[in-house]
């Protein structure tokens, strides 16, 4: 059946969007003072996260699903 | 100006680079004209979707928000480069999968119905029509402010130039000369940037001087910006006055927005494979992050040279005494004073200009009004770099303006020619006869989009209506294309209801809150018109799953065309 392939692929879909919320939403606005108590350089940290870090994140995010869909394809490559 | 050689001289070197490239890239079939023939290579594309995707407001006046709002112009940030996320990991791989020309075409093949696939021709074409204003503004304003240029001429040349390589080469031209144009653009934002960070912070590193100390001292760059502006009666740099609630929904409207965005998508068509179209978002957004992480640096840079400068500066020279200590309005003042772009009003009548926030402790009145454009505008000439600086400047503007609004033609001549000809009204006519109509639907988007942006340079609400495309985007086309391809069980009834639901919803929100007079104590949950987007995606996505449960189910060649989406073919 294609479910396991289409499942493994969901799991992975939600686990990086979960990723994708905590840095953006999380840590750029809702946590957004308790992180100020850090800093980075010379930035608040979560300030620092909503004009810098989150991008870095996203554009780590969308690789890691290249590579990580990829060996699910292989894994299930007999099924689909 | 004196700098216009330099400025000339680029923008003709660079419009004719263009003309080269579109003349080399003809299409010969709609193929060729819709998708550049499925075979464009990943990381070119991912250039390409970067120039496409980085507008006018990208270019010209994303830096100068952030100046201003601070804190809150995080939500451009994280919108803007955060709906690549989702088109990565929901939309683009799926959409390639399914191997088509256009949106519309996705959601009328998809829910098998030609009005459900009229409805999404009619949202394609009023997102991007509202997109394309603004560009056209934008090359009225970078023609007027550097080449002297009148605003209406400019957007003529731009039209023309456009017209060559969107008529010419459709998607094939596009795509190279949109390559071209992000090197050009990418260029001219950063060499400035790096630059102003070598002078303040000693750091070339536009993005480390960000975070870094002022130069020769030992506090940060930020911690001083926040103490000057504090002093000066403004809120801290590092806040904002936004609820969080708000700069939330903003955020997410923006992020969803940008994932429904017909032009960005249909980038994604001109790729060989799924996985192809995965690779390239992950280098669009490479591309663009080269930018969006640049704009907060220069944003916060430009900020804190424009105090140092402006605030406290002596008017006018000749009634200056002792001149050696004292401060005198730098020359750009005058210059861009000139074309309307700051404005000094002698309120106490001390010849000095008090540059002050609504809380000054001084309890001294602002006397200097400035367009946030300025920022990037000017930003060569307030930090004084070379002439040649200034003129990079201007092409890198013009090929941000021009390179966005060749995709959005491209989305609005393939809805007519495709969607609404081929597909809808005359489902007959040939190849040939298609790629005619094809041209000459581009030619008159073309047309209309210069028409458009002439007359709204008279206005002043281009800025405002962005927030249409992207509140239109999240609630209409997004929902449909998702649950298109998560949920077999959606059907026509409910596509067609979601999308109308969000579309409505959005636009008589946005209408009343921007022109009839809506007032902050009515909006609905504390969201403003450009986060209301994010709300009634929700209401679309719901009313959706609920019609389609009260409807009968797709048919089985629908599930199947589901199935297949979904899982790529091996290459």
């Amino acid at each position: 059946m294609k479910k396991n392939y289409w499942n493994a692929s969901l799991r992975l879909t939600l686990g990086l969007l979960s990723i994708w919320f905590l840095v953006s939403f999380g840590a750029g606005i809702l946590f957004r003072d308790f992180l100020d108590q850090y800093n980075i350089g010379g930035a608040p940290l979560g300030f620092w996260f909503a004009q810098q870090g989150s991008i870095y994140i996203f554009v780590i995010l969308i690789f890691y699903y290249c590579f990580a869909i990829r060996r699910i394809e292989e894994k299930f490559k007999d099924e689909v | 100006m004196e700098n216009s050689f330099w400025s000339y001289f680029f923008v003709i070197v660079t419009f004719g680079l263009y003309i080269v490239i579109a003349v080399r890239s003809r299409a010969n079939s709609t193929g060729d004209f819709y998708v550049a023939g499925h075979d464009v290579h990943p990381v070119v594309n991912g250039m390409a979707t970067a120039a496409d995707w980085m507008s006018a407001a990208s270019f010209l006046s994303m830096a100068g928000l952030i100046a201003f709002l601070g804190y809150g112009g995080s939500v451009y940030l994280m919108g803007w480069t955060g709906g690549y996320v989702l088109l990565a990991l929901l939309l683009a791989p799926f959409l390639r999968e399914f191997g088509k020309f256009t949106v519309p075409d996705f959601v009328g093949d998809r829910y098998y119905s030609s009005f459900a696939r009229i409805v999404a021709v009619v949202c394609a074409i009023f997102i991007s029509f509202t997109y394309i204003a603004g560009q056209m503004k934008g090359v009225g304003v970078a023609f007027s402010a550097f080449l002297g240029v009148p605003s209406t001429i400019g957007i003529l040349i731009g039209m023309i130039v456009v017209f060559f390589y969107a008529v010419l080469g459709g998607m094939k031209g596009i795509t190279y000369t949109q390559v071209a144009q992000y090197c050009v653009l990418i260029f001219a934002y950063t060499v400035p940037a790096i630059f102003i960070s070598i002078i303040i912070t000693n750091n070339p590193i536009p993005q480390l001087g960000f975070i870094s100390n002022m130069s020769g001292s030992d506090i940060s760059m930020l911690t001083k910006l926040d103490n000057l502006l504090t002093d000066l009666g403004f809120l801290e740099y590092t806040q904002t006055s936004k609820s969080m609630i708000d700069t939330f929904c903003i955020t997410a409207a923006l992020m969803f927005g940008t994932a429904g965005l017909p032009h960005v998508i249909i980038r994604f068509f001109t790729v060989k494979s799924a996985h192809a179209a995965r690779v390239s978002a992950g280098w669009a957004l490479v591309f663009i992050a080269l930018l969006y992480t640049v704009a907060p640096a220069v944003g916060s840079f430009a900020r804190l040279n424009f105090i140092n400068t402006v605030n406290d500066a002596q008017y006018d020279k000749s009634t200056s005494e002792n001149s050696s200590d004292i401060k005198i309005a730098p020359e750009w003042f005058k210059n861009w004073e000139q074309m309307g772009y700051v404005s000094f009003k002698d309120l106490n009548d001390d010849g000095i200009m008090q540059y002050r926030g609504p809380n000054a402790p001084d309890g001294l009145q602002n006397e200097v009004e400035v367009n946030r454009d300025i920022f990037v505008l000017a930003n060569p000439e307030i930090a004084q770099l070379p002439d040649w600086v200034a003129g990079l400047v201007v092409a890198g503007g013009l090929a941000a303006a021009l390179s966005t609004a060749a995709g959005l033609l491209m989305v609005i001549s393939s809805a007519v020619s495709h969607d609404l000809c081929r597909k809808t009204l005359f489902k007959n006519i040939d190849d040939k006869t298609e790629l005619f109509v094809a041209r000459l639907s581009a030619a008159g988007a073309v047309f209309a989009a210069g028409l458009l942006g002439i007359y709204a340079s008279q206005l002043g609400f281009v800025a405002q209506v962005v927030a249409f495309a992207f509140g239109l985007a999240a609630s209409s086309l997004f929902p449909v294309i998702f649950l298109g391809i998560f949920w077999k069980r959606m059907n026509k009834e409910g596509a067609i209801v979601s999308m109308l639901v969000g579309l409505v919803s959005t636009f008589s929100y946005i209408v009343y809150f921007k022109f009839l007079g809506g007032t902050q104590d009515q909006w609905f949950l504390g969201v403003s018109s450009e986060g209301i987007g994010f709300v009634f995606m929700w209401l679309a996505l719901i009313s959706g799953i609920l019609v389609s449960f009260l409807t009968k189910e797709p048919p089985d060649e629908i599930k199947d065309l589901v199935e297949k989406i979904r899982i790529p073919r091996q290459t």
